[in-house]
């Protein structure tokens, strides 16, 4: 049967599983939305092409499926550019369709034309631009395949107008041939056997993991092997939730906001087990005295993260979930020397722990003002650890990670890599249209929150029940702390003058609007915007000076943090 | 350390300036480049002379290795291959110098392609090292233009670099 450009992408879509889509129609883009009219796909209208591809990236990052997002040519798809460029540095799969100018006009400075291939090359996975008909179920097929395997990232697909209206025979491909890319996933056996000698000869080891561990979901092998050898656990901002926090094994967060005493157990360790984690430098600190003193094993489904850093010891190119699985069955053979392993780190243990009484990850506490620290600890108490929470980016991420307990994988979202501000409302967005009944809370800043604002309209119309925790400090929390620490408290640009009155905001959207000025309206506010059903926005009222610590200033090492008082 | 490797990647709108972008993009070293489709027509070979430490030329292969379109990369080492560059060098003449600009011609087994009163066209291939030797005895004749190819290399030995 012979269908129309526009209806081979609809039917490809569908039978790439994909139900749901995020985007923002427009000339270029005009017949597959009149497609979408009679399609069974549903269709997420958000309020700017920005939000549509983060919403995408959220349903992603939850539900580990790949999100599709669609914009029309032009100014359209250069507003995906930040949304596919914090996909890409997260390695989230996403498939972007933009609309472009008809082929003939390609090159012509049409109107609405801009060379999105060009444009995204450096921040996607891999890119398309459709210029024959014949080439695109299968081109679709591929992206989707690229988008999801290996070390997944956005594929963008640039299909121009007149390929919309063009008739083809239909027919999706059931195999992907694609000879310059073939993901190693299994691992080299011979190189895992080393890595599990390496660690029943280690004296003082420590899992450092990333969010590789997310993409594999490889969660389960990751406690099992910890709790099997008994090894201490840090986990990189992308992996907060791929661990669970209470674990006695637990660490917590390294690097810049990390714990004192994950920052110390990197410094100090033996052998150092990188898994799903890239060196970043956020979480190195001063990179020649990072984990100086251990053996480095780096486990990692791309081969440009090994070594791109750091100097590694024994690198192991796989699946996380098939190394670690096969890690686990290794020294699960040997029972007698993982158990003489688990007496010789007793004392490193024990060290960890006096580290963490110490100094635990702890804040001031005050009677008369908010401490945002607090209200996060109150959100992860009252939603039982289980909500699914974003974030934007600045202080409130810090905290957010700092103290909010996880416990369930998939339930932090954050844009780590390209630490995007205006990422945490559309994603929230998104994973409450991936999860209808789950409680979705967007902890978000004043500043971060007015960068994608518009998206209470999309929250609204599809009666999606996000909460929005502003910690309202009326500063950019992040930058004033610098200011304040480096820069002689001199706040360049940092005050935001106008105190908006989020509460009118979120009303004239139609949404709730509750506010908390006082340390004994924040208990009753959380409940009472937990049980408001559909948007409720929360503006707490905090300590405005407020620093998020630990800190490891810029170009130190990471156990030369400035800690909490 | 120079290095000089060669890709083969998919004859397709776009995969030179994956490469060109992915140098550019992550702030390698590139030398020279050259690019043409093989016997098979579905792939082009591009060879690159780039220089870096051995870490950056670990992160270049592999990099390049990442990309979708690419087939192989094979990071020649000294010794292995054979590299030949072509250059055409424009060279002022006077009734002077006709007789030495030959000579020099004949010793490097040039070719000269476009004779006029004031000058020589020559064309000459062969490793870089040759190329640089004659434009070393050009010199002082007056060089005006020098167009060099970049290398182009094969690997020795009866295996071929296919996809």
């Amino acid at each position: 049967m012979e269908l129309t450009g526009s209806q081979i992408l609809l039917e490809s879509l569908k039978l790439e599983g994909v139900d749901t889509i995020f985007g923002y129609p427009g000339g270029a883009v005009i017949n597959i939305y009149d497609d979408l009219f009679s399609s069974s796909i549903n269709h997420i209208l958000t309020r700017h092409e920005q939000a549509a591809v983060h919403a995408a990236d959220g349903y992603a990052r939850c539900t580990g499926k790949v999100g599709v997002a669609i914009a029309t040519s032009g100014p359209g798809a250069t507003n995906t550019v930040t949304g596919i460029a914090t996909a890409y540095m997260d390695s989230i799969p996403l498939v972007v369709i933009c609309g472009q100018v008809p082929t003939p006009l390609i090159g012509n400075d049409a109107f609405q034309e801009a060379d999105m291939c060009g444009i995204t090359r450096p921040c996607t996975k891999h890119n398309f631009l459709i210029k024959d008909i014949r080439h695109l179920a299968r081109t679709i097929k591929e992206a989707f395949y690229i988008a999801r395997t290996g070390r997944p990232g956005p594929v963008l697909i640039d299909l121009p107008k007149d390929i919309q209206i063009t008739k083809h025979k239909f027919s999706y491909p059931d195999k992907v041939s694609l000879r310059g890319y073939k993901p190693t996933y299994s691992g080299n056996i011979r190189q895992i056997e080393k890595a599990a000698k390496m660690i029943l000869a280690a004296r003082k080891p420590v899992l450092y993991v990333g969010g590789g561990i997310t993409l594999s979901a490889a969660e389960d092998e990751l406690l099992k092997l910890a709790e099997q050898a008994r090894i201490p656990v840090t986990t990189t901002l992308m992996a907060m939730a791929a661990f669970p926090q209470r674990h006695p094994l637990a660490l917590g967060m390294l690097g810049m906001h990390g714990t004192f005493y994950a920052n110390m157990s990197v410094t100090e360790c033996d052998l150092l087990i990188a898994v799903g984690s890239r060196f970043d430098d956020r979480v190195t600190g001063r990179i020649d005295s990072f984990a100086e003193k251990a053996k480095i094993i780096h486990v990692d489904i791309d081969p440009t993260s090994i070594g791109k850093n750091v100097a590694v010891d024994l690198p192991i190119v796989g699946d996380l979930k098939a190394v670690l699985g096969k890690l686990y069955g290794y020294l699960n053979s040997k029972t007698e020397q993982v158990k003489n392993l688990i007496e010789a780190t007793d004392e490193w243990r024990s060290t960890i722990e006096e580290w963490k009484e110490r100094h635990p990850m702890t804040y001031r506490s005050s009677k008369s003002v908010i401490k945002p620290q607090f209200v996060i600890e109150k959100i992860s108490e009252m939603t039982d650890e289980d909500a699914i929470i974003t974030t934007e980016v600045g202080q409130h991420q810090m905290w957010a990670a700092q103290f909010f307990t996880f416990r369930q994988p998939k339930t932090f979202l954050t844009s780590g890599g390209l630490g995007t501000m205006g990422f945490g409302l559309p994603s929230a967005l998104g994973a409450q249209v991936a999860y209808p009944d789950r409680q979705v809370i967007d902890i978000s800043g004043d500043g971060s929150f007015q960068m994608n604002s518009q998206e209470l309209a999309t929250l609204v119309q599809y009666q999606l029940p996000v909460k929005i925790v502003i910690l309202n400090n009326n500063y950019l929390g992040m930058v004033r702390q610098w200011q304040q620490m480096f820069f002689e408290k001199r706040y360049s640009q940092t005050t935001m003058e106008l105190p908006i009155d989020f509460i009118k905001l979120a009303e004239a959207y139609g949404a709730t609007g509750l506010q908390a000025t006082k340390v004994d309206e924040v208990e009753a506010t959380i409940k009472q915007a937990l049980e408001t059903p559909g948007p409720v926005l929360i503006n707490f009222k905090v300590s405005r000076e407020e620093n998020v610590l630990p800190m490891v200033p810029a170009g130190k090492a990471i156990h030369e943090m400035v800690l909490a008082s | 350390m120079k290095h000089t490797i060669s890709v083969l990647v998919e004859n397709e709108f776009g995969a030179l300036s994956r490469i060109s972008g992915l140098f550019s993009g992550r702030g390698f070293n590139i030398e020279s480049l050259s690019v043409a489709p093989t016997a098979d027509p579905e792939l082009s070979r591009m060879t690159l002379v780039t220089y870096g430490d051995d870490q950056i030329m670990e992160q270049i292969t592999k990099q390049l290795n990442k990309l979708i379109s690419t087939i192989k990369v094979v990071d020649f080492a000294d010794g292995e291959y054979i590299g030949r560059e072509l250059a055409l060098i424009k060279v002022s003449t006077d009734a002077e110098s006709r007789a030495e600009a030959l000579r020099i011609v004949d010793i490097f087994r040039a070719k000269v392609i476009d004779v006029t009163p004031k000058s020589y066209t020559i064309e000459i291939t062969g490793a870089p090292a040759k190329i640089n030797g004659i434009l070393e005895l050009l010199r002082p004749m007056g060089i005006k233009e020098v167009v060099r190819s970049g290398p182009v290399v094969i690997g020795r030995g009866a295996k071929g670099v296919v996809g």
